[in-house]
Order: C-alpha cells, then structure tokens, then sequence
C-alpha cells in the first residue's frame, strides 16, 4: 500500500517537473527567431479543420439531449420557456469547451504524443539537436501555439452548433415556442459567459498540447513506450482539463 | 599519444542510467584529424559514450571538453550552436521521415545559415553527390533501403562542413558489401572534409579499414587503445576474445 503510494507519487511529481520543464522551455523559445509560420498554420489545420466534424457532432448532440433533459424537469415547475437559456448557457460556460477539450485531447494530443514518442524512438529528436535545432523550438512552439489560437475558435462554433442542436429539440420535437426560446437563449447571457468559455479553451489547449508533446519527448524503449505515451497523453491531458476546468471556472465566475 | 593535439577530451566520465552504471570513468582523447573507433560489446555503452562527446547526454561526473570548452558550461542555446561544428550520423539514419530525402539534408542549411535558394540546391547537390545518391533527392526516406537511409544521414550530417564527424554504428545491420561501401563512404568524405572521425562499430573487418586508432571499451572503461596493429597484438584477454570472435573467454552475454 506504501509502496502504491510512493510510486503513485513519484509519478505525479515527475509529471508535474515534466510539465513545467516543457512549458518553460516553449515559452522562452516563442519569441526566438526563426518563426515558422508554415508549421504553425499545417498544426492549426490539423487542430481546426481536421477537427471540426468530430467537434461539431459532439456539440451538436450534447445541446440536443440538454433540450431534451431540461425540458422533461423544467416542465415539472411548468418552467419549460427556460430550456433555450439553460441550454445556451451550460453550453457556452461548461460543455462546449470541456467537451472540444476532451476530444481533441483524445484527437490531437494523443497524436502529438505517437508522433514526437516515435521521433525520440527512431532518434530524429537526436538528430535535430545535433542540427543545431532545439526541439522544443523546432517542434513543440509551433504544436502548443496552434492547439492554444484555435480552440477557442473550434469552441465558438461548438456553442452555435449546441445551441442550434438544444432550438432544433426544443421547437421543432418538442414544440416550444420559437421566439420565445431565441429570445430566452439571449436574454440572460452576458459577454462574460462567453469570454471566459474561450479563455477556458485556451487554457485547456495549452495544457492538452503542452502533455501530448512532452508524453512524446521523454519517451523511453520502443515501440511499447510509444504506446505508453500516447496513452498518457490522452490520460494525463483528459484529467488535467477536468481538474482544471474546476478551479478556472471557480476563478472566472 | 599526443594530448596537446586533441580536439576531444574526456578525463573521468561516469554515466549510470538508474542502478544501471554504463560508463566508469572514462579517459579518452580523440586528436585532431584522426579516424578513431570505438569497438566494443552489443550494450556495452558505446553509443552512451558517443553521445556524451556531443552533450546528447551529461555525464553524472567527470568533463567532456571539445576544442577546449568544457560543454557542461555551456547554456542550451550556446550548445545548440555549438554543435555546428559536428556532424552525427545515427544507427538508422534517423532521417526526418516527413520530409523527402532533399528537404532531410537542406534542413540543417535552411535552419542556420543564411543561404539563398539556388546556394541551398548547389549544397544539397554536392553532399548528395559524396554518398552517390544524386538521384534521390526526390524520395521519401521510406522509400529507400537501409542502407542508402545511412548514406542520406551522412549527407545530411556533413551538410554544414563540420569539423567532427561522429558515426554511431553506421554499418550495424548491413550485409558485408553494403558495408564495404558504407566504409568507402567514409573514408572518402574524411578525405574530402578533413574532419577528425569517431566511429563506434562492433564490425571488427569495417573498424580496421576505417581507424587510425583503435580503442576498446568494456565494462564501462577504455581498456586498450591504439593503432592497428599495436591494438591487433593486444594482450588483454578481453580484446583477444573480441577479435577472436570467440564464445569462450572472459567476455560473455550480460
């Protein structure tokens, strides 16, 4: 039992040393020259565009059964004119960022951890260090910088497409009154409600991006450490998100 | 041998990877414009022992110095540029397998220098055309054999005219022709660079058409160093059961 807890330990704080070390050493290599804006745009469209049908289903359903599960309670309290607003603004506070995170987590991250896993393994990290090219420049800025510009923006369409999934449930299977629920979807949001949902989804890029790459970097044996680190990534990055998506949301409201 | 010549010089590197201790004290000179090889066991280090001539990795204790400068002084940045002065080819080649054989041996001249277009094509033309490969630049690294993988590493390693070539076991894996013409590759651009070579191998036939210096490492230390023939007549009982090829001796499988 001491022994589970001593390792469990010894892991968490080599991941959080990990962590801090790769985070670090992106931000200080960002503003160093030569930028590699050719990098940056094939990662953002690789997390943007790639992305996108995987993230718009998701939010597409999870509005469509918030409509569906709030309607059934709200109708309780004959308090059904409520549903547009409640689904907008759980969607745009809460689950479109947490849930775009998780999938690119699953989507983007666990491939940065495959990919910079299988460079170490084949010693093509080596050998860019050995070209005169810091890793954490060369491959990691321009991964962490497009995961963290376009979240957010996958997120801003996540919250029209759930908000469009939650009217579509609403008005036209349930029958609630279109103007009513447009108007209740506006009424009571405010800006804050929705900066601080992208603010959310940087944060949460940074942190899936900053894991999935530093998983890859200091993968250790082959093939099954590939493996391992791709596993991590979408573990350790999953978690992260929760947990923080917790104290963010405690900071932001 | 003549210290005051070396360009590299290790004095007391110990290395332990876990309760695992790879290198015990290494000394060992490498002087200026020599092709020195390291022979030694399947794990016994060598390619730790390579990589800590370029700071892939730290010793524990004990100085790597190269022209003069002790590398644990220098910052990450000034070692990136640092390594300039060195060309590495790796056991597989290593080579960036997303990009074609071209782009693999024009990145380290995109990446730092200042070259035009037209002077990148001309340079990737000439380092292509040292290891025969002229026609493949095109090609993507999966595309091509294992051998020809390392010619591309060595292409690309020699790219920015480095003064210290390391090779890390360049011809492990390859049938004996391919090796043969892997170490005329070498010879060839140690001729045309003049750079001083390392060269780890545990191909005893590809070791002695390529050295200057043999040297021997088991255990985690050097134990015998020279020239061919001196290293050929070796007493060490280890060295002689090595060179034997011999399954009875002192050296034995872990």
């Amino acid at each position: 039992m001491i022994d589970r807890i001593a390792s469990f330990l010894d892991n968490f704080f080599l991941a959080m040393g990990r962590f801090a070390i790769t985070f670090w050493r992106v931000m200080v290599w960002t503003p160093r020259p030569p930028y590699d804006f050719a990098q940056l745009f094939r990662q953002m469209v690789r997390v943007g565009v790639d992305s996108l049908p995987v993230v718009m289903l998701t939010a597409l359903f999870t509005g469509m059964v918030m409509a569906l599960q709030t309607f059934t309670v709200l109708a309780r309290f004959d308090a059904e004119s409520y549903v547009g607003s409640l689904v907008a603004l759980s969607m745009v506070r809460e689950l479109a960022p947490v849930l775009a995170a998780l999938m690119i987590a699953g989507r983007v991250g666990s491939a940065m951890g495959a990919e910079l896993g299988t460079m170490r393994v084949t010693e093509q990290i080596d050998a860019l260090e050995v070209l005169a090219t810091d890793p954490f420049h060369y491959l990691m800025v321009p991964r962490v910088w497009a995961t963290t510009l376009t979240l957010p923006l996958l997120v801003a369409l996540a919250d029209l497409v759930g908000i469009l999934g939650g009217y579509l449930i609403a008005v036209v299977l349930l029958g609630a009154n279109p103007v009513t629920y447009i108007d209740n979807t506006y009424q009571y949001m405010e800006l804050n409600d929705l900066t601080s949902g992208l603010i959310k989804a940087a944060v949460f890029g940074m942190l899936l991006s900053t894991i999935g790459c530093m998983q890859g970097y200091f993968t250790r044996g082959g093939a099954e450490g590939v493996g391992q680190a791709t596993t991590r990534a979408v573990v350790l990055g999953s978690i992260s998100i929760l947990i923080t998506d917790f104290f963010l949301t405690k900071i932001l409201f | 041998m003549s210290t005051i010549e070396s360009i590299i010089r290790l004095r007391g590197v110990e290395k332990a990877f876990g309760p695992k201790e790879v290198l015990r004290g290494i000394d060992l000179d490498v002087d200026t414009g020599e092709s020195l090889v390291i022979l030694g066991g399947s794990g016994s280090g060598k390619s730790v022992l390579l990589k800590h001539m370029i700071r892939l990795l730290r010793p524990d204790t004990g100085t790597v110095e190269v022209d003069g400068v002790d590398l644990a002084t220098l910052s990450d940045r000034q070692i990136t540029n640092f390594r300039r002065r060195f060309g590495m080819s790796f056991q597989e080649g290593a080579l960036f397998d997303s990009m074609t054989v071209y782009e693999n041996v024009a990145f380290p001249l995109r990446r730092s220098t200042k070259m035009s277009r037209s002077e990148i094509d001309a340079r990737v033309a000439e380092c292509l055309d040292m290891v025969d490969l002229e026609q493949a630049g095109h090609k993507l690294p999966s595309e091509l054999s294992g051998g020809m993988r390392r010619r591309v590493g060595f292409a690309r390693s020699i790219a920015l005219e480095p003064k210290i070539l390391l090779f890390d076991e360049p011809t492990t894996g390859l049938d004996p022709v391919l090796t043969a013409i892997i170490d005329q590759v070498i010879i060839s651009l140690r001729k045309q660079l003049g750079s001083t070579t390392v060269t780890i191998t545990h191909d005893l036939n590809s070791a002695f058409r390529i050295a200057d210096r043999l040297a021997m490492l088991h255990g985690g230390q050097i134990i015998e160093i020279g020239p061919p023939n001196a290293f050929r007549a070796s007493t060490n009982p280890f060295v002689q059961q090595f060179l034997a090829g011999s399954a009875e001796g002192p050296l034995h499988d872990g």
